[in-house]
C-alpha cells in the first residue's frame, strides 16, 4: 500500500519535534534550518501549519532537473534527489510550485522530503498526530470521518 | 556532549566580541544555564556591585539539552544582578531563541560594561556583530521585533528585546523573546536597557549535535516523552487548559490572594479562569483562547494564544491589539486580576498583551498596581499623584491605565515602575508591600498553602513559585500528597524541590516536565546527551551546589537571613475565609528547621563545612 503524509493543521502546535527529527535523520544534527519539513506560525491568526514535499506524481522537480537526479522511489512514491548526480543548479527548487526543493548550501546540493524510505520520522516525533503517515488513496479518511460524526442520523434517535 | 562548549564574551563599553571555550570542569560540577551561568556571574562580578551599572553583567544561557529533542528542550535564562532585589537574578524563558544561539554554536553570551549609545546584538552562526540600534530606541519590543526582521529580511530570525518600560527603568523589566515569551522576573530586562543594549537577534543553522550517545538519546527521550503524554496534568491538563486550570483550584483551597492579599478568596475568580477563557464571548462567539501553543520541543504546549473582544474598550479603534498574541497565564491572570480585584478577562488579556508588548513582569506589575491601589484606598495616594485616575480595586479602566503608564514610564507609571516595596516606602507604607527581598508574590497565598510561605521566604531570586513548587504536592499530590494547611515536613519538602529545581533549570529543559517527572525521568536523557556519568544524585547534587552558590552571592551582595522574611500581613492577618480560615503562615517554625536541614548557621550563614561540602569558590 502506497502511503503518504497527511497533515493537519489545527493539531500542530508549532513545537517543531518534527523540524529536529528531520534534520537528525538526514543531518545527524537537530537543526531547524536544514529540514525538509517546516512549521510555519501565522502569529497574529494563531495558526501552526506543517507544510513540506507532497510527493507530486508528475513532479514538476524530476521533470526540470537536467542530469536526472531526482528519480522516484518505486516503494515508497517518494522523489528522491540523487546526491551523486546533482549538481546544485537549482532548477528544480525554481520548477517546484509549492518551494519545498531547497538549496543546502552546506553540501552544494539539494534536499527535499524523502519520505525517510517510507518511515518518516516527522510523522513519528509529532506529539499530536497533526503529522501522519496514511494510505495515499484515503488521506480523506479522518475528515470525512469527522463530517460523518456529525450528520443527523434520525433512526437512531428513539 | 552536547555542549557547544563557546561562550561568546560582548564588551559592549569597548564594542569588542570575543570567544571563549566554556569551562568545562564547572559544566561537571554546575551543568548549564542557571547553574553554570550563576558560577561565571560568581566569578566575574562583585556581589556588591550596582546592578544598574557597568560592573554587572547580563549572561544568556542555554543549557545541555537546549535545542535538542528532549521534551521542552528549548529554555534559556538570563543570569544577573538583580535591580529589583539586589540579589541574584536568574529568569528562564522558553520560546524560540535558546534553540536558536545553540543553534548557531553557543552555549552562553556574557554581556559586560555599558555601550555609549544603543545597540543591538546581531548572531548569525559564529558571526556576531554589535549593530547601532539607536532607531529601535523608544520602540516597543513587538515594533522593534517588525523592524529588525525587515532590516535583515529574514523571517527565521529569534528575537529577543527590551520595551519601553525598561528604558524607562522600570525596575521589574522583562526580556521579551519571539513577541510574547519572557524571561520575566527580578528585572532582568532593566539591567539589559541599563546597558544600551536594545536587543539580541540571532540565527542559527548549524543545529545541535555532539550527542554522547545518540541512539541512546532518542530512546530516552521518546520514551520520557511517553511519561508526559500519559500524565493527567502534563498530558491533559496543562494544554487544554493551560496553567490557568488552577485558578479555581486554589480559590477554593482559600490561597488566591486577593486584593493585595488582604483576602484569600476571589468572587470573581470564575470569570478569570481557564474555562471562562473557552466561552463564546457575546460580541462575535468567539472564545478568549484561540489555541494552545508550544515552545520549541515542547510535547506538553501549555501556552495560550487569545485575542480580546474588539469591542471592548481597551481596544476600540486600536486595530494592532485584534490579533492573537500570547494569552493569560495563571500567575498573570492572577496578578492581574485576583490581586487587583479586577475579574474581567478582556482587561487582563489587554494587559498581558502590554506587559509583552513593552517588557513588564505581569507578576510584579500587577502585585505593585494591587499596592497602589491598597494606598488609594487608604487616601495615601491621590488623584492629585495620579493625575486623575482612581485607583480603585476592581477598577478595569484603573488597570488598563496603569499598563499603559509603567508601558512608557510617563507621569504615575514611574512611580508604579519602582516595584511594591520602593512604592510603598515611598509613600510611607512599607508594609502594604507584598514582597521578599523586593520582589513581589505570586499566586498562592502562604496561610493557605503554608510550604509556598517557605519557598517565597528562602527563594534567591526574591518571592518566586518557580524555586519550590510545593503547590504540587500540597494541592495537587505530586509526587505525594502533604496537607497544605500544616506545616510539618515543609522544611524537608521545600529543600528537596529547591535543590531538584535547580538542577532541572541547568538542563535547557522546562520544570513544568516536573508534574510527571522526576530526576529518575530527567536524568537518562542528561546522560545520553552529555559526557560523564549523569545520576539522579548527581544531578540533585549539583542542585543543591547551585541553590548554596546562589545563597552565597546573595550573602556576599549584603543580604542577610533577616531577609528570608514574610511581610507582617501573612505573619500576623488570619485568612477570613476558606479552607485556611484563621491560619497565619507558619514560617517562624519552618525557618529554623531549614536552616539546619541546609547546614546553614542559625542566622541563616553558609558554614564553612557546607562551602567545602560542595567544592563552593572561596
Amino acid at each position: 500500500m502506497l502511503r503518504s503524509l497527511n497533515i493537519n493543521p489545527d493539531k500542530c502546535t508549532g513545537c517543531l519535534q518534527c523540524e529536529m527529527a528531520c534534520s537528525f535523520e538526514n543531518e545527524g544534527v537537530f537543526n531547524p534550518a536544514k529540514s525538509r519539513i517546516k512549521v510555519f506560525s501565522f502569529h497574529h491568526e494563531g495558526r501552526f501549519v506543517p507544510y513540506t514535499c507532497t510527493q507530486c506524481d508528475e513532479a514538476w522537480c524530476l521533470h526540470a532537473c537536467p542530469v536526472e537526479a531526482i528519480k522516484m522511489n518505486r516503494e515508497t512514491g517518494a522523489m528522491e534527489v540523487l546526491d551523486a548526480v546533482c549538481v546544485g543548479c537549482k532548477v528544480c527548487t525554481i520548477a517546484c510550485p509549492f518551494g519545498t526543493v531547497n538549496y543546502n548550501q552546506s553540501t552544494g546540493k539539494v534536499i527535499k522530503c524523502d519520505l525517510c524510505g517510507g518511515d518518516p520520522q516527522c510523522a513519528a516525533a509529532c506529539p499530536t498526530e497533526a503529522i501522519t503517515y496514511v494510505d495515499a488513496d484515503a488521506t480523506g479518511l479522518d475528515k470525512m470521518r469527522s463530517w460523518a460524526a456529525k450528520t443527523d442520523n434520525a433512526t437512531h434517535a428513539n | 556532549m552536547s555542549w557547544t562548549r563557546k561562550i561568546l564574551r560582548v564588551n559592549l563599553t569597548e564594542g569588542t566580541l570575543n570567544v571563549e571555550p566554556l569551562n568545562m570542569q564547572w559544566a561537571a560540577e554546575y551543568i548549564g544555564q542557571r547553574g553554570l551561568a550563576t558560577r561565571y556571574l560568581f566569578e566575574e562580578t562583585d556581589p556588591t556591585c550596582d546592578p544598574l551599572g557597568p560592573d554587572n553583567k547580563l549572561i544568556f544561557a542555554t543549557g545541555p539539552l537546549t535545542g535538542t529533542m528532549a521534551s521542552t528542550g528549548g529554555r534559556y535564562s538570563v543570569i544577573t544582578k538583580s535591580p529589583l532585589t539586589g540579589a541574584v537574578a536568574c529568569s528562564n524563558s522558553g520560546g524560540f531563541i535558546g534553540a536558536e544561539l545553540k543553534s548557531a554554536g553557543w552555549d552562553m553570551v556574557i554581556c559586560e560594561g555599558r555601550s555609549p549609545s544603543p545597540v543591538m546584538l546581531h548572531i548569525v552562526d559564529d558571526k556576531a556583530e554589535l549593530v547601532p540600534a539607536d532607531d529601535l530606541w523608544g520602540k516597543s519590543v513587538w515594533e522593534a521585533d517588525k523592524l529588525i526582521h525587515q532590516k535583515y529580511n529574514d523571517p527565521q530570525m529569534r528575537i529577543a528585546a527590551v520595551g519601553r518600560a525598561a528604558e524607562a527603568g522600570c525596575l521589574y523589566s522583562a526580556v521579551i523573546n519571539d513577541l510574547h515569551r519572557a524571561a520575566g522576573r527580578s528585572g532582568v530586562g532593566t539591567v539589559m536597557a541599563s546597558k544600551n543594549l536594545k536587543a539580541m537577534a540571532v540565527r542559527g543553522t548549524l543545529g545541535v549535535g555532539n550527542i554522547k550517545d545518540p541512539g541512546r538519546f532518542l530512546s530516552a527521550t521518546t520514551e520520557q516523552k511517553k511519561v508526559l503524554a500519559e500524565n493527567a496534568v502534563t498530558g491533559q491538563g496543562l494544554p487544554a487548559l493551560g496553567t490557568q486550570v488552577l485558578m479555581n483550584v486554589i480559590n477554593e483551597i482559600g490561597a488566591l490572594p486577593t486584593n493585595n492579599m488582604k483576602e484569600v478568596q476571589f468572587k470573581d475568580a470564575n470569570k478569570i479562569s481557564a474555562e471562562a477563557m473557552q466561552e463564546p464571548r457575546e460580541s462575535d462567539g468567539k472564545p478568549n483562547l484561540t489555541t494552545n501553543a508550544a515552545c520549541f520541543g515542547c510535547t506538553i504546549a501549555c501556552g495560550r494564544i487569545s485575542t480580546i473582544d474588539r469591542e471592548h474598550f481597551t481596544v476600540e479603534n486600536k486595530p494592532e491589539y485584534w490579533g492573537n498574541s500570547g494569552g493569560l497565564e495563571y500567575e498573570a491572570a492572577w496578578a492581574l486580576g485576583a490581586d487587583t480585584g479586577v475579574g474581567d478577562l478582556d482587561t487582563l488579556t489587554y494587559a498581558n498583551f502590554v506587559c509583552n508588548e513593552d517588557g513588564m513582569d505581569p507578576i510584579s506589575f500587577g502585585a505593585t498596581v494591587a499596592a497602589a491601589m491598597e494606598l488609594f484606598e487608604e487616601g495615601v495616594i491621590t488623584t492629585e499623584h495620579t493625575g486623575g485616575m482612581e485607583l480603585r480595586f476592581g477598577s478595569s479602566e484603573a488597570l488598563a491605565w496603569c499598563a499603559e503608564k509603567v508601558a512608557t514610564g510617563e507621569g504615575f507609571g514611574a512611580d508604579l515602575g519602582l516595584g511594591s516595596k520602593r512604592l510603598c516606602e515611598k509613600y510611607g507604607r512599607p508594609e502594604l508591600s507584598m514582597t521578599v527581598k523586593g520582589q513581589e508574590f505570586p499566586a498562592y497565598d502562604p496561610r493557605g498553602v503554608q510550604g509556598m510561605g517557605l519557598t517565597y521566604a528562602t527563594s534567591n531570586r526574591g518571592a518566586c513559585h518557580l524555586r519550590s513548587y510545593t503547590v504540587a504536592s500540597e494541592v495537587l499530590g505530586i509526587p505525594e500528597k502533604t496537607d497544605p494547611l500544616s506545616t510539618d515536613g515543609k522544611a524537608g519538602l521545600v529543600k528537596a524541590f529547591q535543590d531538584a529545581t535547580a538542577a532541572v533549570d541547568s538542563t535547557g529543559l522546562c520544570v513544568f516536565t516536573t508534574f510527571a517527572w522526576s530526576l529518575d525521568n530527567i536524568a537518562p536523557q542528561v546522560d545520553a546527551a552529555c559526557e560523564g556519568d549523569w545520576t539522579p544524585e548527581r544531578l540533585l547534587e549539583a542542585g543543591e551546589r547551585i541553590w548554596n552558590l546562589e545563597r552565597d552571592y546573595n550573602m556576599r551582595a549584603g543580604l542577610t537571613g533577616a531577609d528570608d522574611m514574610l511581610p507582617k500581613r501573612l505573619l500576623k492577618d488570619a485568612a477570613k475565609t476558606g479552607p485556611a480560615e484563621g491560619k497565619v503562615s507558619g514560617l517562624d517554625v519552618m525557618l529554623p528547621e531549614y536552616y539546619e536541614l541546609r547546614g546553614w548557621t542559625a542566622d541563616g550563614q553558609l558554614t564553612q563545612d557546607t562551602r567545602s561540602r560542595f567544592g563552593l569558590p572561596a
